[in-house]
This record gives C-alpha cells, structure tokens and sequence, in this order.
C-alpha cells in the first residue's frame, strides 16, 4: 500500500503532502528516500519531484507508473499543469488525488473516469 | 480592513506569502493570518469558515501548525451543504490523522453522512473515513460501509470497497464479514470496482486465514477470468497505457493470485496457464509491459508453480538485466537474488549478463549484482568468475574496490581446491587492491603459504615479481615483507620453481632492496616499517654477506620516534653485531601454522571485533583455553602484528624486570594462570627461534613450559613483543641474566639460561622443519611445589596421551604421604598409574614421578583441562594444595 505521497519542488518545499498513515509531524518534516522499512519511489517532472512511500514488497515499476498517470491527470485537469496551478489550487489537488487513491490503494484507473468525476463535483459547489 | 484579516482571499495570502523573501517575512505573515483565523473562530464566524479552513491548510502544508482549526474541521461538516461538507473532510483529512481523540467527535457526522441521500456527500464521508479511520471508528462503522459495498453506483461501490480495506486493516477481526460481498465484486465490469475489489480480496487473504480458504474456493476462478479478459481485451482507450489495457489491474490481479496460489498446488495449478499467457504475451519495451512482466515473475516465484514457468520467468529477468533502464535491471537483481533459493540453476544460464552488470554504471546496480554474483558462484564456476572480478577490479572505481575486495577474497576463500590457484588469485587481487583486503583475510594467506612447502619459492618470487608494480599496496607489501624474510633464500636460489613459472634473476641485493624500498616509503605505516626490520633481521641471517648493509639499514632508526621501531632497530642492531653465534637460530623460519585451528578460531572469532583486533585477542583468548596452535606459531604472529598497537607497547619496557621477579616470586597462584611476564619474555625469545623438542630433563622442562605457559598471559602481548626483543638484547647481554634466572626459577633447575639457549639452538637446528612434538608444560607450581608433565603420544592413536608428572619440593621440609588426584571433564578418561615414591625430598633434591594416560574422546574439538589435588604431610601436619591445568599444548 501507499504510505504517503509527497510532491516537492526543486527547492524542498512541499506542494502536497497526504499521509495514509499517521507520522508524527517531526518525522514528516525528515522524511528522506530511505524511510524506515519501507521504500520510496519517485519521479521527477520538470522542477516537481513526486514521491511515493509504498511497502518494501510493492512492484517499483507499478508505482512509477501510478505517479504518472497522476501527472496525466493533473496535467489533463488543468491543462498543461505548472507548479503554480498546484500553488494556488491546492485544495483541488488534493480534491482529485482523493478520487484516484484511497486508503492508500488506487481507487481509479482512468484518466476520463477522474476528470468527469471532478466535473461532477464541481457542479455541486 | 487588515489586509491580512480574514476577509482576504486564499489567493491573496498565498500571494503574500510567495513574496515573503525571507523565512522571518513568511513566519510574520503566517502569524498575522493564524491570529485573524482564530479570532474569526473565537467570534465563531459562520461566513468565511470554510476560507479560513482552505488557509489553514495551506499553512499546514508550510509546516506550521493549525491544531486550533480542528474544529473548524467538525463544524464543517456537521453544516448541511456540500460545498462546506467537503472543504471540511479535506481540512479533517489533512489537519487531523487517527491518533487524535477529537476525531471520534465525528464519528456520528459521518454516520450520517454515509446513509444520506446525496451520493457524492455519502462518496465525501467513506474517502474520509478510509484515509484516516481509527479502529474504533471501523468498529462503529463497519456495517454502513457493508451495506455501502452493495450500492448500485459504481463509484460508492469502489469508494466502500477500498473503506473496507483500512477497516480490515484495522481490525481485521472483521475480515470475514467482508468475505462474500468483496467476492461479489470480482464479478463486475467497471474497472474501478475490479480494481478496488481485488485489492480488498488481497487484503482480506493477509488479515485471515478463514477468508484465504473462502477466497481461494470461491475467487480463483473469477480471477483469473479478469486477467484473461483485460489481457485479451481490445484497445480500450479510456484505460489504454502504451498499447496496454489497464496494466494496473493486470498487476493487481497477479497479485491476488499470488495470495491465492501461495502454498496450494491445486489453486496455483489452476493459475499456471493465465500466467504463461500474460509471461509470453506482454511486450516488454515500456514500463507498463515490464511492471506487468515483473509482477507476474513475482507470483510465479511465488506459487507452486510448474519447472518450466519458473525457468520462463528467471528468463524474463534475464531479459530485464539487458535493459537500459536503471530500475528495470535494479528490481531484476532484486528479485533475482529473492528467487535465487528457487531455481538457480535457470539462474545460472544469466551468470555473464548478471556479471556485466557488476560492471555497471549506476552504484546500486553494481551492488546489488555483486551480491547475487557471490549467491551463484559454485565449485564449477569459481574460476571463470573470479578471473572476471579481478580483471574488473582494475578499471573499477576506487569506491567500489572495497566491496568487491572483499567479495571477492570471500569467493576464492570459501571456494578454492587447490593452494596454488589461491595463492595466486591473492596475489592479484593484493596487488590490484592491496589496500582494501582486510587483515583477516592476509593473514590467513600467510597461514596458507607456510603451509605450502613446495609453493613457498613460488610464491615469494611472485611477490618479489608483483612488489616491482605494486608497492604502494599495503596488503601486498606486508605479506610481500613477511615471505622475503621467511624465505628469502628461495627468492635468490630459485629453489621449488614450478614447471609453468617464468624463471627471474634476484640477487642477494635485490632482496634487501626490496625491503628497504618498504622501510623508507613514505607511504608505509609502522607496521609495514616494523615487519621491514624483521625481515631485514632475518634477512641478515640467511644472507651473511650483506648483514653489514642490514645492519645499517636497520640502526637508521635507532632514533625513530615510534618507540617500537627505535626499539627494534637497536635490539636488531645487537643481535646483528654481538650475538652472530645465536643469530641463525633467533631468526629460523617460523613454524608451520596450523592451518585449521587458524580457520576454526576465525569461524569462532565474535563478528563485532574489529577485524586486525580480533586475530590478536582471539589468539590469546583461545590460547587460554589451550584450543589453539603450537604457543610459537602464535607467538611469531604476534611479532609480526604487534605494532598495529603501538600505543600499548610503550608500557612495559622499563619495567619487565620487576614485573619478572615480582610476579613470579608472588604467592601461590592458581595453576592455569600462573605464569608471568617473565616468562612471556623467554618464552617469545625462544620462539623466534623455533619450538623446542621435549625430553623432560629439567632445563629443556623449564624453557618449553615457559614457552607454553606464556601463551597465558598473551593480552599483554603488546608488552611482549617490545619486551621480547629487549630481552633479547638485555638478556643476552649474560650475566645479570643468571642472576635473573636464580632469582626466578629459585631453585631447581640450576641450569644457567645462557646454557639453555645454547641447548636450544642445538636443538633447534635438529628440529627445525619438523612438525613439534608436545612440548612439556609446568602443570602447577606454587611456592612449596612444582609438577612439570611431559607427553608422549603413540602413533596412530590421536586420542591417547601419555603423560608424564614429575613432582617437585621447593620447599626445605621433606614431605610424605605425598598423594595426587586428578580430575578430568567427561569427555575425558584418566588413568593414573602408581606414583614412583610417596616421599618427596626437601629442596628439589629428588622428584616424584607418575603416569597419566589420559584420552581425549573429542580429541581435535576439545582440549585437554584437568583439576589437580596433592596431598601431603609436613612434619605431620597435613596440607593440601590444588589447582586447575589448562594450559595444555594443543593438539592432546
């Protein structure tokens, strides 16, 4: 299962953080590529660096697939994504990470399927 | 208005804090809007709670902290509209996580919330709960949430299903009420649902074993139904990957199939086809198609499955090492090295491209390949193997040449057959990374080498050879300097040259040229500088003409300022101009070491000692239990090694004398231990010579069993060598000496040591090469009495020792009734037989003696001990003594 996902910029600043396990807030504040028994994979896009935090059984290469269909969509989403969409639109980030993994498992696998769903969402407002 | 009061925008305060230039700025403007928030929440502001929650969590995300906008949180969701409803999960999805006794507050929210009417509000409620849900909470819960998972929208379905799973998680008591609706969900066809209810089948086969059995009957056929239809599917564009179909249900599948297939042959029978499909099928020039590839390699090592799978699947890993991608080839060698208990025969069909991979740019890669190159090296392939190491060990990067030094000694250690291929790989991987070998393992090379007679000549020529490119190898130096001076004539005289060798011209010169290079380098440390001086010592003796040139080699450190070379140089120095008569037999060849007490100590040597460390203690701990080899052997190690603790040699030096007399003139002491600095001191004297043949007459009893005994007290061996070789010096400077001997040795054995080291070196040119007898110990000696036991040994019959006790008074009262018992652990049998006299004369002017035969049912595992009683009468007074014998020689 994931962990935690984590998206910095170049600079170390976080630009999302979701924990699908609680860390003391100390811990989160150190967490490094090697975290305890588990393992972190990541990948870079641009200045961002998307982490995941995942079992040390889990397949790498599925989760660096994972990380990129997430980019797709959020590229999708705000079509032709940058670091200061992700700014100033946090809350919807977080809105559409919530609709692709829950519990720390993927939740959804297409990329159309999470996109009308936000659409959907955003209707209600 | 503040710009900063709660009626500015989100936008606007990210703004500001973006402009902030420094880290104080930013903590100013966070502090201003905190201060309005809870002002605003204080006022219990109803319009902006949902903005002030949104700027909340931005600045939780810049890591300050919103404790007080939990609540916030709670009202949120307690209002009726979804708009605040979801900004108030998100806030309580991100402010607060399971640990916080506030979340049971919105325990009841959320009740209500997953029965309302609006599906996106009920959708809002499980995320929330499946990301941070308590496991009180998931009991409370548990039953909305099942209920949940027979929604009709897929989109609740889904959402339930991965609820359940933080539920199972949590408590996974609860697992089997999960059992039959998680299975109904691997019969749908929304993706998102499969997708989430396999992951929940996964997770209910790791939380119970009941729900294993049940999935396992009833979903492994649906299972595989959804591999073989996403993988037959047609393109799908919706869930399309690089010309894959879902590849991340693919994965999920397989690894469900894995739980399912794990440890049951009929289940994993059931699997194999679906997998041998997928395993040929999926191309594998994207990531998606080798995660696919690599999942399914997983859940084949995984199952029971069939020989042939297996093999298929080893090869698709074999396929991976070939890739250009880093992490494609870094996971193969992991899971390589996870299947190697598997099948590493299939395994070794990949053992050239695993070694490339050694090779490697990337530093994990080369790591973790250099691992699995160690887990598949067998007696067949040893030696293309090691030959590929080592020519890699030349262009490898200086970082990485520790690693593969030491993988690659542990290989040619654990695997070599004959002593010349060892010999020689050693000598490569010395010269090419001589200063990365650990001293264990160059010391269990010179063990191998004084165990190779008929390669020494070889060997030491090659060293010569290697030395004239690789001088600056410290590994290669040290045991290049130990074998010159061992057999240094060799080197000269070509003696042993093997049929294949290539002949080379060394003259006496070039030998001591050799040294002197090491002696003066800049680069060598003072125990490369140390083991120089021996062997231009002994260098000295095997080459008269040039002991001159040595000589003045060796006083230019008289005055170094690391006592133990200036030590050295001015005991060497006198050895080489004053004491030419006992020179030759100071400085014979050292005695063969015994090889396999050598590995069986390094098997027993506790991991944690540091390694140069842990041969020195582990030889003097070892001795003390008498398990090791001939005392002289370890001796000559010592000196040799001594200066790697050169700080603790500068004690003892000026001292030793009264450590001598004082210790041994002491009080009784008990018996294994008793033995003193003093004798440490002869004792190594003696062994640079060479052990001493055993016949019991009284001046041979008392040198040899100095020289065993001193093995005692080796923990200060670094006071012994110093020492040893200013006694050398000092003692051989005579008289004072007989004095020193009357005085410790009071009064038995009269005969003066000079004497007893002239004995010796006639002795010691007899035995020289020759495997050492037993030699003699001083069992017990107290200040009233003495027992010397000398051993015999009938040939052929290991276990069986004969020994001799001899008996005698020190003290100037006769005494009689004079009986002795021994006793002896089980694994041992004693015999004593009738002593030759119950009266024992005053003064040592005669002795009792007696026969012991003794056998050793563990001979070769364990030494001899023995607990001794005598009892006598003193003017009819009776005494007893006793005491415990362990300083047996090894070997009995």
């Amino acid at each position: 299962m994931i962990r935690f996902i984590l998206l910095q910029n170049r600079q170390g600043k976080t630009r999302l953080a979701k924990y699908y396990v609680p860390l003391e807030e100390s811990e989160k504040h150190k967490v490094e590529y090697e975290f305890r028994t588990h393992k972190v994979i990541y990948r870079r896009y641009a200045g961002l660096f998307f982490s995941m935090c995942v079992d040390i059984t889990d397949n790498e290469l599925a989760y660096l697939e994972c990380i990129h269909l997430f980019v797709e969509i959020l590229d999708h989403f705000f079509s032709n994504v940058c670091e200061l969409d992700l700014v100033f639109n946090f809350n919807k980030v977080y809105l559409i990470l919530d609709e692709f993994i829950l519990a720390g498992e993927l939740q959804e696998t297409s990329k159309k399927a999470i996109i009308e769903r936000m659409g959907e969402l955003e209707k209600q407002e | 208005m503040n710009p900063f009061s709660s009626g500015t925008r989100l936008r606007d305060m990210i703004r500001a804090i973006r402009a902030c230039k420094t880290a104080a700025e930013e903590r100013a403007v966070v502090r201003k809007e905190c201060a309005a928030i809870r002002a605003a929440v204080s006022d219990n502001d109803q319009e902006y709670r949902h903005r002030n929650l949104a700027k909340l969590m931005f600045i939780h995300m810049l890591g300050y902290p919103t404790h007080f906008g939990q609540m916030e949180c709670l009202k949120l969701i307690a209002s009726a509209g979804f708009p605040e409803k979801r900004i108030g999960y998100l806030g309580l999805m991100l402010l607060l996580d399971e640990r916080q006794e506030v979340l049971m507050l919105v325990t009841n929210s959320l009740k209500q919330d997953l029965n309302h009417s609006n599906q996106y509000i009920v959708g809002l409620a499980l995320c929330a709960l499946g990301n941070i849900c308590s496991a009180e909470m998931a009991r409370d819960l548990a039953p909305e949430v099942e209920r949940l998972l027979q929604s009709r929208d897929p989109n609740i379905k889904k959402k339930a299903a991965l609820c359940s799973i933080r539920i199972v998680r949590k408590v996974p008591d609860l697992a089997e009420n999960f059992m039959s609706p998680a299975a109904a969900l691997l019969k749908e066809k929304h993706h998102g649902v499969l997708i989430a209810g396999v992951q929940l089948c996964t997770d209910l086969c790791k939380a119970s074993s009941e729900a294993l059995g049940y999935l396992r009957k009833n979903c492994t056929e649906g299972s595989v139904r959804i591999l073989r239809d996403v993988s037959n599917s047609s393109y799908a564009p919706e869930y399309d990957i690089s010309g894959i179909t879902d590849p991340f249900l693919h994965i999920r599948v397989l690894k469900l199939m894995r739980m399912l297939g794990q440890g049951d042959v009929d289940a994993s029978e059931f699997i194999n086809d679906i997998l041998a499909q997928v395993a040929t099928k999926i191309e594998s020039n994207k990531n998606a198609g080798n995660a696919i590839l690599y999942e399914c390699v997983e859940t084949i090592m995984g199952i029971e499955a069939t020989g042939g799978l297996r093999v298929l699947a080893i090869n698709i890993l074999g396929r991976f090492l070939s890739n250009r991608d880093n992490n494609i080839r870094y996971v193969a060698l992991n899971m390589l090295m996870k299947s190697v208990v598997v099948d590493s025969q299939a395994m070794q069909r990949h053992r050239t491209t695993i070694l490339e991979c050694v090779k490697d740019s990337d530093a994990s890669i080369r790591k973790r390949a250099l691992e699995l190159v160690c887990l598949l090296v067998n007696d067949t392939n040893v030696k293309p193997l090691t030959k590929e190491l080592i020519d890699y060990l030349e262009v490898s990067d200086e970082e990485f040449k520790g690693d593969l030094t030491e993988k690659i000694c542990s290989i040619v250690e654990r695997f070599s057959s004959e002593k010349l291929w060892y010999i020689d790989q050693m000598l490569k991987i010395l010269s090419e990374a001589g200063n990365h070998v650990k001293d264990e393992v160059w010391h269990s090379l010179i063990v191998v080498i004084s165990n190779a007679a008929d390669l020494q000549g070889y060997t030491v020529r090659s060293l010569y050879k290697a030395f004239q490119t690789s001088s600056l190898q410290v590994g290669l130096v040290r045991v290049a300097l130990w074998c010159i001076g061992e057999y240094g004539e060799m080197l000269v005289n070509g003696a042993g040259m093997l049929a294949a060798e290539e002949p080379v011209t060394v003259t006496e010169s070039d030998a001591i040229d050799v040294v002197e290079v090491a002696l003066k380098s800049h680069s060598s440390d003072i125990t490369i500088r140390a083991m120089s001086l021996i062997a231009l010592l002994k260098l000295s003796s095997r080459f008269p003409p040039t002991s001159e040139r040595i000589r003045e080699l060796i006083i230019q450190h008289k005055g170094n300022f690391e006592l133990e070379l200036q030590q050295r140089s001015i005991e060497f120095n006198n050895i080489i101009q004053k004491h030419k008569n006992i020179q030759s037999s100071l400085v014979e060849r050292m005695p063969v070491l015994d090889e396999s007490t050598y590995v069986g100590r390094k098997a027993t040597d506790v991991p944690a000692v540091k390694p140069s460390k842990a041969n020195l203690s582990g030889t003097s701990l070892n001795l003390q239990n008498g398990v090791t080899k001939p005392p002289a052997a370890s001796m000559g190690d010592l000196l040799d090694l001594s200066s790697d603790d050169v700080p603790a040699t500068k004690s003892s030096t000026s001292d030793f004398l009264q450590d001598l007399l004082g210790i041994d003139l002491g009080t009784p002491v008990p018996s294994g231990s008793a033995f003193s600095g003093g004798s440490d001191i002869l004792m190594d004297l003696l062994s640079i010579g060479s052990p001493i043949p055993n016949d019991s007459s009284p001046p041979n009893s008392v040198s040899s069993s100095v020289a065993n005994s001193s093995a005692v007290a080796l923990d200060k061996f670094s006071s012994l060598t110093s020492t040893s070789s200013s006694l050398s010096s000092e003692a051989l400077t005579i008289d004072p000496l007989r004095g020193i001997e009357q005085i410790i040795r009071s009064p038995p054995s009269t005969a003066p040591i000079v004497d007893l080291l002239d004995g010796l070196s006639n002795h010691v040119s007899v035995s020289g090469s020759e495997k050492p007898d037993f030699p003699a110990i001083t069992a017990f000696e107290s200040n009233s009495l003495k027992i010397a036991f000398s051993f015999t040994k009938l040939p052929g019959r290991q276990h069986d020792t004969q020994i001799k006790a001899t008996f005698t008074n020190k003290s100037s009262n006769e005494y009689t009734d004079f009986i002795f018992q021994a006793a002896v652990p089980k694994f041992i049998q004693l015999h004593l037989d009738p002593a030759s006299s119950s009266t024992l004369p005053a003064s040592g002017k005669g002795s009792i003696t007696q026969t012991l035969s003794v056998t050793n049912s563990q001979h070769g595992q364990k030494p001899l001990a023995m607990r001794v009683r005598m009892a006598y009468k003193v003017n009819n007074q009776d005494l007893l003594e006793q005491g415990q014998i362990t300083s047996f020689p090894p070997g009995l």
